[in-house]
Parts: structure tokens; C-alpha cells; sequence
């Protein structure tokens, strides 16, 4: 309660105290270095496998090798099932690399530093943007996913009708070029509103059927068409960027991505897939508002990337868990859901992804199953399935140890993780802060 | 086209000659004598509200009534006109609206502007008392008319411009007279409104809590003003002095925001008139408690165009019952014992009075109510009931002629006199031809259809529909048919002057080969039978509200939930006392409080409720909240408004408080937003959903306030900024001069130059300790500064919120008896989070700070407990502690701990019980209860699902058949409500 806490020797002492443990404290506060490639195999021992796929393995005994798992059995170790290092993992459980949907991590670092902000280019129809080459590797909210297992992401941009291109990465890279998983994975298609809301701030008038809505889905409609006719000729005089860039999606080849919600407008964007013949590579992200519809989309075979679960019922008089159930209900009728974050503080949030599942699961979905809508779900959509997503032989060794169950707050503990078979450090410079100032109060006591 | 400019010069030399007055020099003819005495006879005259007289006559003179009764007495002389059939109502008065005011200039600064504009006034250009309305005032003849058609004689007007707008004036909307008779009083009244100038852009207030302060301290500065201590002059003070003893009105809007007003009018010794209230039925019992006259908007909702399902999405339950129950407003009110006025305001048109008056009695409010609303209340409140208001000797001759009793939907006002001046609506002595008529012509039966008075018509040959047109002029109808065979392009001519009796056409037909024909066409009772159906049918229908709960929207309750005696059997028990977690233990709930705790409790009349395999815990506090509140969480236009409190904008119905009983949170303090370093005092309340916003907040509620620093206050996303502070430096400074200037506040109290202030008063009280003060910060430095800053005045600042560096100086909060309330794992979304760390809680708890998380966000506060389990993931912390996180620990730091926050007997029973443990991704809230009442209940919340699908489906029902009927619909609104973070401006 003293005015002036410190008497001119112990300040000094203490600016003594201070340089000492800055100099020792340098070499951790250095950033994490990407873990080299696998050059010995691994073998997790006496676990509780999460597969991905709705299954668990008791007992697991998962072989490492050259990046990928090479055998994953059930049973009591012996020398023989095992091969190099042994990671005993007795009571602890495995799960599969968590897979990110829809995310901008890396694209921005700080929400309100627009410096710092790369996700959203200028103009209406943007396919030939690539988010993948703006993806920051070394981004600090980047290297916050892997202590909670989020090892995989979908990088995507934002704005305009159409955004641009995403990619996939995993999280453990010098650069993009190292990081990338799968470049250029689709486009993403911000459907127009069906409903605004007339008038301004502080007067807004009446919510209205959007005036424009028929024009945007028209507008669309003219620049596939227009691409397509651009896309029959083999070799055009004068090379359209925009129109080369949508030559992928509309072979069926990139995934088309349609962010939308709401009934009315979902069932538009499944009758405009269906005409323009990319029901196939649709993928619908949001969603909100289509529990009525659940049948219908399954019918079609569209899977859904969810809408935040953390988030408020739209309207006043909703369910007031219909955010955190809507993933069930859409998988009950048998969607192949996963579930996205996008929105407000939507980077750093990423790393929440799989409480979301943990929350889907506390409003009635078998965890097993919740845990695919991160894992092989989402690995599914993003069509990367063949490496991600699930503990299976053959698959990327990409894969981490946590002391319970991942989708929980409280036990969601890693104690190893790997990618592409690499032992990554699960150290953050958020861990380092920890690790310095509890250094400092330390020696104090 | 003639007889229109006849009529035209007729009516501007009976203007000119009213005009003249007595003693005025006049150069246009000879001197004409005007004041004679004229008499209407033999009407059904309603001298007042149900006081009514059988052939009766109105006797007047010079603009008055010089007699009124059965027998009069007429002198010589007098125009008689026999108004036999017809019925006399005094004309009705308008106690609110801008008839005839010039709107005033627009502010056209731009950009931000914290001072005020003008010189020689108050320093908030909000505050204009001293503007009259006689100096705005420019009489306009065609609203007048307006206003007359709908049957007023008497209207109070004012400029709609400012929160104190100054006076307004009283004025009899005589277009053949002048504003030397006209104008009944220069000031009538005094009026408020909850609306700022648009003359002027000063940023104060920007809220609705700014606004009920600015009020208050203009009212104190007033005060201080009589006593003549000040040494500069203010025409704004001297106004609201000046104008103290008018009536006092103030338009406030809705049911919350006539209490709001109320509530002001006690803290600064008025009694209001308040203008609002339409749904005031919704919370009657706090309405009537105010004693205040209201004057009531009845503006009532027309149903939404439902047709298209999408669209229904948008309109909440509570909107559709606003639609259902909003009639009904007028007639409950009355039946509480509520008195009010009735007014136009709000209303498209002044004309549209009738439709909706006819629906208020339809929904069960009397006619007699209904006319006393419009002539002796508003009267009453204008004090002019000497004037006006009924009819009397003595008073104005301010009366409506009409064609029946009023409020039936036929009925016609034929005449509006206002100052014995006689203005037609409706010719009384032009006979009504519309009705169904039959004719026979030979041979052929013709059914003429006439309505609209005389504008439309269908004419049927046999049952054959013919093109037909009518015209009229004076007496004479001429109606043009086609033929019965489409392909005979010919017509026929119908000519007929009108019956007096009213009971036939008669007249000749041309017919299309030049032949003419004589006929009558007689008319039939039809319409008047079915009229008699009508009113039968009427007669018979109950007019049923459905469904009221409180709150009065989606998943509020049939009935006010009530405290009950409850005991939990056999639960896992989260004490946060020394016992820790018991297992298979009870609870006996009894009057409000924990009663005991034990195994194998028995109580008779409890509730049990068998709680095997479940937890129970203490509620959920969430120490920083920004749901339900009203019209702005940031009063953003002052750098200090310590004078403004959210207590004054508590929102009782926001469903975010019901989502967060789901959520098992029972406590809040809903503080102020974070736009300055000074911010304003806290609400803390008790989730009490379906009570009363004062009724929510605590009893003796410990007093906080919020502070804030960093990029926030120093408007760091601004372009240029003007406002002080603009860096961390400054804002250090904002604290020193505002708590030197208290402490300087002190000295003076007591003394002759002492001005009550209650920004003032109420920094003192945290110098003095007695408000505790939480503090938005983010870095160490500020931090800091903040420790020292309070040190150097003597106090302990209480909480740091965010503090997302906390870590970084966790002993030196310790050392000054700082706790923190942070949050779990938010970082990366603006600068001063860079540093931020989900170990925050765990290192702040080490050290021996009492930390908490928080929400700051009403997705996070209804899943807090998810929150408090990251703090076992971040850094370790026992699943006990963390748990503390979310309820022990913010209640200390609210200074409740002794009521609320652990499971001890005695103490308040906010209790929870979960499905498991409450820290683990699948616990529920199946139970959350306050103060021994139950909020919310997992069961409970099924059944009320579906009621509220059946609900909406039974309104959007009813809509679509009002929409057939032809009734008039809208186009759904979303109302959605601005979800408040620390930074949201806007509202």
C-alpha cells in the first residue's frame, strides 16, 4: 500500500534479477522449431485408440514407421509386436490428428491489427485467390493448436461471392510449402443473403425477402456459364485468370464449397448444385436453420461442414440448445457432418474445435461419434481422408496421446503428439510465458 | 368547379370577419356584426363522459357555451338549427403531439464533438428547457383540419426536438378564427423525452442510462442555480426553474421505460405525465405503483403477413402477442385504476383514432372510458378543465355533431365546432343514398347497389352484373349501365333526385334508343339486418388474449415462479466449503435459504427430488456481463461517467437470462462497457426470470463500478481521435484529475458553494472504500499504474477484469489485494492480448490471487463451467478450485460471498444440480434455482418447447385468417437484440 514500494538497493537487486532470468530466459522463448522427419519408428503401447471412425481399440498397439502407421492391433505388447522407441501410453487414450474446417489461421494475427489481416481480398468474384500462399507457418496462434490436438486445417479466405481457394495444412511447418496437405482443395462461395433487413442503424425496418437475391444467384449462375463456355475452348487467345481458376471445381475435381444458412436459401444452393451438375462436390458450410431439412440433404449426399456449436440460438424463440444439437440431428438423418468455427475471434478459437464435439456429445451424440465430426468426417469433406482423419494403417502417422478424453476441457491433457510421423514439440510461447513467470514467482517464495 | 370558388370567397370572408376583433381599425367594408347567438336544438348532447341528455340544445356565444341543457334559454334573434337524430360529444383534446411546429435545423457538424455547441446555456446541448413552442409555432390550417375530421377541438403541442424540450402551448384548432383566440395558453406544459436533439451532435448522452443521469444533474444543478451561487449565467437552468410548476411530461415508450421515468421523476421531486405505455399490461403491477397519468399511445400492432413460413421465423412469440393482447392494453389499465389520457401519437394518421378505439372496446374498455380518455383527462392533466374538456356553460364550444353514438363503426362525425366556430365534415343534411335499391323495369328486375357515400355502385339485371357509374350532385344521382348482352355496346341513363324519406330513387331511365322511362327504385332492409347480425355476433365473442407469462415472450411462465421447500436427495454435493465434495449427501431448501445439509434428511411438505448420480453446486456467477440491458452499454460520450448506472436499464426480458439459467448461472453483474476510463456503476442481479428488473437486482447491493484502460479507452481504432485520453498516459491522468477533483468535491460538501453532484458523489464513495471498483485492463504496465494510482488515493482496487496479464504481476496484485476475473483462454483479437496466456487463471491462483473467469459474452456465460474446466486443462488447478472459478470466487470478489457463491446453511439457495459433474463437456443444468425458486427446470423446458410451436403456430393461424378478412398487415420485423460486449458503442 506504500507509495514507493522499493528502497534504491532492492530495486537495484531486483533490475539484477531481472536481466539474469531475460538472459535465461532467451534461448526458451525462442520459437519452436518444426520437428525433423521420422527417423525411428514408434510404438504407442497400452492405450485406449480413438479411431476416427466410430470405433475404439482397447489395449492399442500402434507402429510407427516412415510417417505412416504401419500396423494398429489390440493386445499385450511383446518385443516382437513392437519397433522402436515404446511409448507406454497406459491409461491414456489416442486420437487421430484433429482436422479444422474452415479456418483462417495464419492469415490473420491479430484480429484488430489490419497490418497483420490477409484474408480477405477486394472484389466480388475471386476464385483465382489462393489462401495457401498467405498461410504464415510461424504464425503464434498457428503453434497454439497442437497442445490440444488440432494438428490439420483447412485455410480458406473470406469475402466476396466467391472467396477464393482454400488449402489444407497440418500445423507443424517451416512454411507453407512444407505445410501444405492439400493445395487448392476447393472454392468457397458466400451465397447471398435471402432475407435482409431493410433500413439502417438505429431505425431498421422490416426483415424482407432480399431484393437482390434472385440477381446474385443470377450473377453467379452467368460467371459459371460463362466459364464453361470459357473451359471449351483448348486453347483460348487471351487467358482469363478468374475463369481458368474455376476449371477444377467445375470438373468435379476441387471441392465447391457453398457457406450459407437458413432453410430457404440451403434448398436454393442444392437446386443450383443440381443444375450446374456439382451436387457431387458440394459442401455446405453453416448450415444454421436446416434441421428440417436434414432428409432432404442427406438424400442428395451433401455433407456439412456445422456452424460453431459455442454459439446462441438465431432466434429468440429457439431451442436454447438447438446450436449445440444440430450436428445430431443432421447426422441422424443421415448427413456426414463436421463441424466448423468460423466467426467472431474465430483463429484463436480453433483450438477449441474439439469441445465442440465434447458438446455435441453432452447433447446426445455417442462421443465416438462426435469425435469423427473432427476427425474422418471432416477429413472425408476435405477429401484427405486418404491420409487423415483415423487411425488406420496405411494412414499418416499423424496422430497424439492425451491423458483423457480429447473432447473434454478438463482431461484433453497431450502428452505426445506426432504428424507425418514426426515427434512435434507441444511447447508454445504461451507455455514459455507460463514457464517464465512461474520461474519468477518461484524465486521469490 | 363554379360553386367551389363561391364557396372558397365565402369561407375567407368569414375568416376575415372573425378575425376582427372589436377594437381593430378595419378598411375593407362597412363594420359587420358577428357574435350572434346560435342554438343547435333537439340532439342527444354527452355533456361529459356518461352524463348524456335526450333532446337537448346547446346555446353559443362568442366561441362559449352560454347554455346547455333541455330547456334553454334562446334570446332573440339566435340562429337555431334543429340537429334533431344526431348526437353531441364535447370535441376531444390531444394532449401530445408537434401540430404546427417548424421542425428545426439539423446539426451540420460532423465528426465527433464532445463540447457543447452554444453559448449562455446548459453544457449539454440536450438540454434545452428554455425552448417555447410559441416561438416554433406557425398555425397550419390543413393539419388542423386533420385533427378536426378525427374530432379534436383542443390540441397541446410542442417542439418534438431534445431531452428537456422546453414548453409547449395550447391551441384550439379554430381555422376560422386567429392565434388571438386560438392560442389557449403560451405554455401548457414542460417536456422530456428520451430522444436527443437533432440540432446538435454532442456526443453525451449516448445512451439510455446517459440520458436518465443527464436529467438528474440538470435538475440538481437547477437547484443549486435558485440558490444564485453561481457566477455565471445559464438560460437553461433559469428555464427549468421557470418552468417547475407546468405540467410535467415526458414521452419514455415502453412499459420499462414509463418506470424508468418514473423512477426519475422520484429522484428529482416531479411527478411525471408519461407518455407511453402501450404495453404496460405486461407489468401492470409496477405501472399502477408509479401513480402516474399516462398519456397512451394506441398504435397497436396490425398482424404480420405470416403467409410465407420463412417470414413467420422472424417474428418472435412475444411480437405475435404483442399483436394478440396489445387491444386489450387500454382496458387493463383501466381496470387497474390507472388513469391516462389517449393520443394520436404514434398513429399514421389522426384519423385512425377511431379504428382503434373501436378496437380497444371491442377488446373491453368502455365507451365512457374511452371518451373521458380523449376530452376530461387530458383536460384534466393540461389543467383546462375550466376550458374544456365538457361540455358546460361557461366553457369553450368545443363539440362534435355525429350520426350516432360514438365509437360504432357506422357512425359519421358530421361537424366539429371548435370556439363556436362550425367546421363540416359531413353535411348532416345531405341525404345518404348508399344502400340496395330494386327496381322493375320492364319486365326485368334491377338490384342497384349505392356505397361509398354515393362514389360506388353495382347494378345486377337478374342476377347478370352490368358495368355501371354513378355520379352525384346535390340531390341528383345519374347512373350509366351497360347492357345485358356483353356484345351491345349502348348504354343506359338512369336519372333521380333523392327522396327526403330516404326510402326510394325515383326518376326516368333513358333508355339507348331514345326512349324514356319513369322509375322507382325502392330500398331494401338488407344491410340493416345484417348489421343487427353482426353486432349480435359481436355481442357474443369473448374476446380471449391467450397465453401471458412472465416474461411475457417464448419460455417465460404461465405464473410468477414462486419459492417452494425443496430437498435434494442423495447428491455428489459441491460445498466449496471445508467439507469439499461430499457424496450421497442432501439438501433441504426452505424459505429462500439452505436450510441443511446432512444424509438421510427428512422435511415435511418438501419437494424431493431424487438426485442419485447427480451434482449439485451453488449457481454460476459471472462476474462480467453484458446481457439484459437496455439502449446502451457504454454511456461513450464523457471520459468519466461515474453518474450513470446500469441499474437504471436492467432488461428483465432478454432470453439470454433464460439461456443462462440453463446454463446454471443464477448471479450477474452486468457492468458498463469499456469506451472510457471512468465508466459507470454495475447492476448485480439474480437471474430471476419472469420478475421485475428491480426486483432482480440485489437487495443492498454492494456497490461497484466499472473502470478501464488501454486500447479501448484511448480509442485506438479511431482515425483521429479528439477525445482525451489517446495513450496510456493519459490515462493515468484521467484518474488523477477526476480523483483530486472529489476529493476537492468533499471539501466543499457542507459549505455555501457546495453543487451536488453525482458523478462526484459517487467517485467519493470509491475514494472513501464504499464502491468497489472493476477494472477493464489487459498489460502489465497499466496494471500497474492502476495498483498505484488507487494506493495514492487510499483505496484497493478491487478487481481486475480481462487482466490478461495478470500473470505477469500475480504477487503485486496479491501484495494490494487485488482478485482477477479473466478469461479462460481469449487472446490474439486485438493488440494488447498478445501476452495473453490460458494459464492466466491457474498462475494469478497460485500466487494466491482470488481469480475468476468470466463471459463478458452471453454465448460464454450460459457454458461457464466448460470455462472453469480449462483452468484444469491450462496450468493444472484442482477440479475444486477451478469450479471456484466460476462461483466462490467471483462472489468474493463481489462482495457476496456471504450470501451466495458455496453450499453452507444459511446461505441464499442458488443451486444447481447437474447431471455430472459440472466441469466435465456433457454436464447439463437439469435444475437451477435462486433464492429457493426454481428457474429453470430440464423438464420443464420440453413441455415448453412444444407450447411455444403450438403457440406460434395458433398466432400465425389467427394472422393469416386476419389477413383474409382484409384486415391490414406488416411486413415481420426481426427484433433482434444488440448483444453487448465491453466495446459496443452502438444500440
Amino acid at each position: 500500500m506504500n507509495a514507493i514500494r522499493y528502497t534504491g538497493k532492492t530495486l537495484i537487486m531486483k533490475k539484477i534479477l531481472i536481466i539474469v532470468s531475460f538472459l535465461l530466459a532467451l534461448p526458451v522463448l525462442a520459437q519452436q522449431a518444426p520437428a525433423p522427419q521420422q527417423n525411428k519408428a514408434y510404438t504407442i503401447i497400452n492405450g485406449t485408440a480413438h479411431i476416427g471412425n466410430g470405433s475404439v481399440i482397447e489395449n492399442a498397439i500402434i507402429v510407427l514407421e516412415d510417417g505412416k502407421i504401419t500396423s494398429i492391433s489390440s493386445g499385450q505388447a511383446t518385443n516382437t509386436t513392437t519397433k522402436g522407441e515404446v511409448i507406454d501410453a497406459a491409461g491414456q487414450h489416442v486420437y487421430p490428428g484433429l482436422v479444422a474446417a474452415n479456418t483462417t489461421l495464419g492469415l490473420v494475427e491479430i484480429d484488430a491489427v489490419n497490418a497483420s489481416d490477409d484474408q480477405n481480398e477486394i472484389g466480388l468474384f475471386n476464385p483465382h485467390v489462393r489462401s495457401i500462399i498467405a498461410y504464415n507457418a510461424e504464425s503464434r496462434v498457428v503453434e497454439t493448436m497442437r497442445p490440444n490436438g488440432v494438428l490439420v486445417a483447412q485455410i480458406t479466405p473470406r469475402g466476396g461471392r466467391i472467396s477464393g481457394k482454400s488449402s489444407v495444412v497440418q500445423m507443424d511447418a517451416w512454411n507453407w510449402e512444407d505445410a501444405a496437405v492439400r493445395i487448392d482443395d476447393g472454392i468457397h462461395v458466400n451465397w447471398p443473403s435471402s432475407f435482409s433487413r431493410s433500413g439502417s442503424w438505429p431505425n431498421y425496418g422490416p426483415i424482407e425477402p432480399s431484393k437482390n437475391y434472385e440477381d446474385q444467384i443470377e450473377e453467379l449462375q452467368q460467371f459459371l456459364d460463362k466459364a464453361r463456355a470459357y473451359h471449351q475452348v483448348k486453347a483460348p487467345e487471351n487467358i482469363d485468370l478468374k475463369l481458368e481458376a474455376l476449371k477444377e471445381v467445375l470438373a468435379g475435381n476441387a471441392n465447391f464449397y457453398v457457406h450459407v444458412s437458413g432453410e430457404k436459401a440451403v434448398i436454393d444452393v442444392l437446386a443450383f448444385a443440381k443444375a450446374n451438375n456439382l451436387t457431387n462436390n458440394l459442401v455446405l458450410i453453416g448450415a444454421e436453420g436446416t434441421q428440417n431439412i436434414a432428409a432432404d440433404i442427406a438424400a442428395a449426399g451433401v455433407p456439412i461442414l456445422v456452424a460453431r456449436v459455442h454459439s446462441l440460438p438465431t432466434r429468440e424463440d429457439e431451442d436454447y440448445d438447438m446450436p449445440y444439437k444440430l450436428p445430431k440431428l443432421l447426422a441422424d438423418a443421415g448427413v456426414l457432418v463436421g463441424i466448423e468455427n468460423s466467426g467472431s475471434m474465430e483463429r484463436h478459437q480453433v483450438r477449441n474445435v474439439p469441445f465442440y464435439a465434447g458438446t455435441v456429445a453432452a447433447h446426445g451424440l455417442d462421443m465416438e461419434a462426435a469425435l469423427s465430426m473432427v476427425t474422418l468426417n471432416t477429413a472425408k469433406i476435405l477429401g484427405i481422408d486418404d491420409q487423415y482423419g483415423s487411425l488406420e494403417e496405411g494412414k499418416s502417422a499423424t496422430l497424439f496421446i492425451s491423458e483423457g478424453n480429447a473432447l473434454d476441457m478438463r482431461t484433453n491433457k497431450l502428452t505426445r503428439a506426432f504428424i507425418d510421423g514426426r515427434d512435434i514439440s507441444l511447447d508454445t510461447r504461451q507455455k514459455d510465458l507460463y514457464d517464465r513467470y512461474m520461474e519468477k514467482y518461484s524465486r521469490e517464495d | 368547379m363554379h360553386m367551389k370558388k363561391i364557396l372558397f370567397s365565402l369561407f375567407a370572408i368569414a375568416a376575415i370577419t372573425a378575425t376582427a376583433q372589436e377594437y381593430f381599425p378595419n378598411n375593407d367594408d362597412i363594420s359587420a356584426v358577428s357574435n350572434a347567438t346560435r342554438v343547435i336544438a333537439n340532439a342527444t348532447i354527452v355533456t361529459s363522459p356518461g352524463k348524456q341528455l335526450e333532446n337537448a340544445s346547446i346555446v353559443i356565444k362568442d366561441g362559449k357555451i352560454v347554455d346547455i341543457g333541455k330547456k334553454v334559454t334562446i334570446p332573440s334573434g339566435a340562429l337555431i338549427e334543429d340537429a334533431s337524430g344526431a348526437y353531441i360529444y364535447p370535441s376531444f383534446v390531444e394532449a401530445y403531439g408537434d401540430f404546427s411546429m417548424k421542425s428545426p435545423d439539423r446539426s451540420s457538424r460532423g465528426g465527433q464533438q464532445y463540447d457543447e455547441g452554444r453559448e449562455g446555456y446548459y453544457w449539454n446541448d440536450h438540454i434545452r428547457p428554455e425552448q417555447n413552442a410559441i416561438d416554433f409555432y406557425s398555425y397550419d390550417s390543413k393539419a388542423a383540419e386533420k385533427m378536426m375530421e378525427a374530432g379534436y377541438g383542443v390540441v397541446q403541442t410542442h417542439l418534438h426536438d431534445g431531452i428537456a424540450r422546453g414548453t409547449g402551448m395550447l391551441i384550439a384548432l379554430n381555422n376560422n378564427g386567429s392565434d388571438n383566440t386560438r392560442i389557449l395558453k403560451d405554455k401548457s406544459g414542460h417536456f422530456y423525452s428520451f430522444d436527443r436533439s437533432r440540432q446538435t451532435n454532442q456526443s453525451y448522452p449516448t445512451s439510455l442510462m446517459g440520458t436518465l443521469a443527464l436529467l438528474r444533474q440538470a435538475h440538481f444543478d437547477a437547484d443549486w442555480y435558485a440558490g444564485g451561487k453561481a457566477i455565471t449565467r445559464d438560460r437553461s437552468l433559469e428555464a427549468l426553474n421557470a418552468n417547475k410548476n407546468l405540467v410535467q411530461i415526458i414521452e419514455a415508450g415502453d412499459k420499462k421505460n414509463v418506470l424508468r421515468a418514473d423512477k426519475l421523476g422520484d429522484r428529482i421531486g416531479k411527478q411525471f405525465v408519461i407518455v407511453g405505455g402501450k404495453d404496460a399490461y405486461e407489468m401492470m403491477d409496477d405501472i399502477v405503483a408509479t401513480n402516474a397519468q399516462l398519456i397512451l399511445p394506441v398504435d397497436f400492432e396490425d398482424a404480420y403477413d405470416v403467409t410465407n413460413p420463412y417470414l413467420e421465423d422472424f417474428v418472435n412469440l412475444g411480437t405475435m402477442r404483442d399483436w394478440k393482447q396489445g387491444p386489450a392494453n387500454p382496458m387493463m389499465l383501466h381496470k387497474s385504476g390507472v388513469k391516462f389520457a389517449i393520443t394520436t401519437h404514434g398513429l399514421k394518421t389522426a384519423g385512425d383514432i377511431h379504428v382503434k378505439i373501436e378496437k380497444a372496446i371491442e377488446y373491453g374498455l368502455t365507451k365512457e372510458q374511452a371518451l373521458a380518455a380523449l376530452t376530461t383527462i387530458p383536460a384534466a392533466m393540461l389543467n383546462a378543465s375550466a376550458m374544456i374538456g365538457t361540455l358546460e356553460k361557461g366553457k369553450q364550444a368545443n363539440f362534435i355533431v355525429t350520426s350516432g353514438e360514438l365509437f360504432e363503426k357506422d357512425t359519421k362525425i358530421y361537424e366539429n365546432w371548435v370556439q363556436g366556430s362550425k367546421h363540416v365534415i359531413k353535411d348532416r343534411n345531405v341525404i345518404d343514398a348508399d344502400g340496395t335499391y330494386t327496381a322493375q323495369l320492364m319486365g326485368e328486375t334491377y338490384s342497384i347497389t349505392i356505397s361509398g357515400n354515393s362514389k360506388s355502385i353495382s347494378v345486377k339485371q337478374d342476377s347478370i352484373k352490368l358495368g355501371s357509374k354513378i355520379s352525384r350532385d346535390g340531390d341528383w344521382i345519374t347512373i350509366t349501365t351497360s347492357q345485358k348482352d356483353a356484345t351491345d355496346d349502348s348504354f343506359t341513363r338512369w336519372m333521380a333526385r333523392l327522396d327526403a324519406d330516404n326510402s326510394a330513387l325515383t326518376g326516368k331511365v333513358y333508355l339507348p334508343d331514345g326512349e324514356q322511362q319513369a322509375f322507382t327504385a325502392v330500398k331494401s332492409d338488407a344491410a340493416a339486418d345484417k348489421e343487427e347480425e353482426d353486432e349480435n355476433e359481436d355481442k357474443d365473442a369473448v374476446v380471449d388474449l391467450g397465453k401471458m407469462t412472465y416474461p411475457n415472450i417464448a419460455f417465460g411462465s404461465e405464473s410468477k415462479p414462486v419459492e417452494e421447500t425443496v430437498l435434494y436427495k442423495n447428491a455428489t454435493v459441491w460445498t466449496n466449503e471445508e467439507q469439499g465434495i461430499v457424496e450421497n449427501t442432501d439438501v433441504l431448501v426452505k424459505n429462500g435459504k439452505i436450510e441443511k445439509i446432512g444424509i438421510g434428511l427428512r422435511a415435511s411438505g418438501a419437494r424431493v427430488i431424487d438426485a442419485t448420480g447427480m451434482h449439485l453446486t451453488s449457481g454460476i456467477i459471472d462476474e462480467h456481463s453484458h446481457i439484459a440491458i437496455d439502449q446502451g452499454v457504454n454511456e461513450a460520450g464523457h471520459n468519466s461517467t461515474a453518474e450513470v448506472t446500469i441499474e437504471d436499464v436492467v432488461d428483465h426480458e432478454d432470453i439470454n437470462i433464460y439461456r443462462d439459467l440453463a446454463g446454471g448461472v443464477t448471479t450477474s453483474q452486468l457492468l458498463h462497457g469499456s469506451a472510457n476510463p471512468i465508466g459507470g456503476r454495475s447492476a448485480i442481479i439474480k437471474l430471476k426470470w419472469g420478475y421485475a428488473p428491480d426486483e432482480m437486482i440485489y437487495d443492498n447491493s454492494p456497490k461497484f463500478i466499472k473502470f478501464a484502460l488501454g486500447e479501448n479507452v484511448k480509442q485506438s481504432r479511431y482515425q483521429n481521435g479528439i477525445r482525451f485520453p489517446q495513450t496510456r498516459m493519459g490515462v493515468e491522468q484521467v484518474f488523477e484529475d477526476y480523483f483530486t477533483r472529489a476529493q476537492e468535491y468533499e471539501k466543499t460538501r457542507g459549505t455555501d458553494n457546495f453543487r451536488y453532484d453525482e458523478e462526484m458523489e459517487v467517485i467519493s464513495e470509491i475514494l472513501k472504500g464504499e464502491r468497489y471498483v472493476s477494472c477493464h485492463s489487459y498489460v502489465q504496465s497499466e496494471i500497474n499504474m492502476m495498483m498505484e494510482v488507487a494506493e495514492r488515493y487510499g483505496f484497493v482496487l478491487n478487481t481486475f477484469t480481462h487482466i490478461l496479464e495478470g500473470y505477469k504481476l500475480a504477487d503485486k496484485m496479491k501484495e494490494h489485494g487485488a482478485g482477477g476475473s479473466t478469461f479462460s483462454d481469449w487472446w490474439a483479437y486485438k493488440y494488447e492480448v498478445n501476452d495473453a496466456i490460458p494459464y492466466n487463471g491457474a498462475i494469478m491462483h497460485s500466487q494466491g490471487v482470488v481469480t475468476a473467469f468470466n463471459s463478458d459474452d452471453a454465448e460464454m456465460s450460459r457454458r461457464l463451467n466448460q470455462e472453469a474446466a480449462k483452468a484444469v486443462k491450462y496450468g493444472g488447478v484442482s477440479e475444486e478450485d477451478a469450479w471456484k472459478f466460476v462461483t466462490l470466487n467471483p462472489a468474493k470478489l463481489l462482495h457476496i460471498d456471504d450470501r451466495t457463491g458455496s453450499i453452507k446453511e444459511g446461505k441464499d439457495a442458488d443451486l444447481v444440480l447437474w447431471n455430472t459433474n459440472p466441469l466435465d463437456v456433457t454436464a447439463k443444468a437439469q435444475i437451477t434455482m435462486i433464492d429457493g425458486i426454481v428457474f429453470f427446470d430440464i423438464e420443464k423446458d420440453k413441455e415448453m418447447r412444444i407450447a411455444v410451436k403450438n403457440e406460434r403456430q395458433q398466432l400465425a393461424n389467427e394472422m393469416i385468417k386476419a389477413k383474409n378478412k382484409g384486415l391490414k398487415t406488416q411486413t415481420p420485423k426481426q427484433s433482434t437484440k444488440t448483444l453487448y460486449e465491453c466495446n459496443t458503442l452502438h444500440w
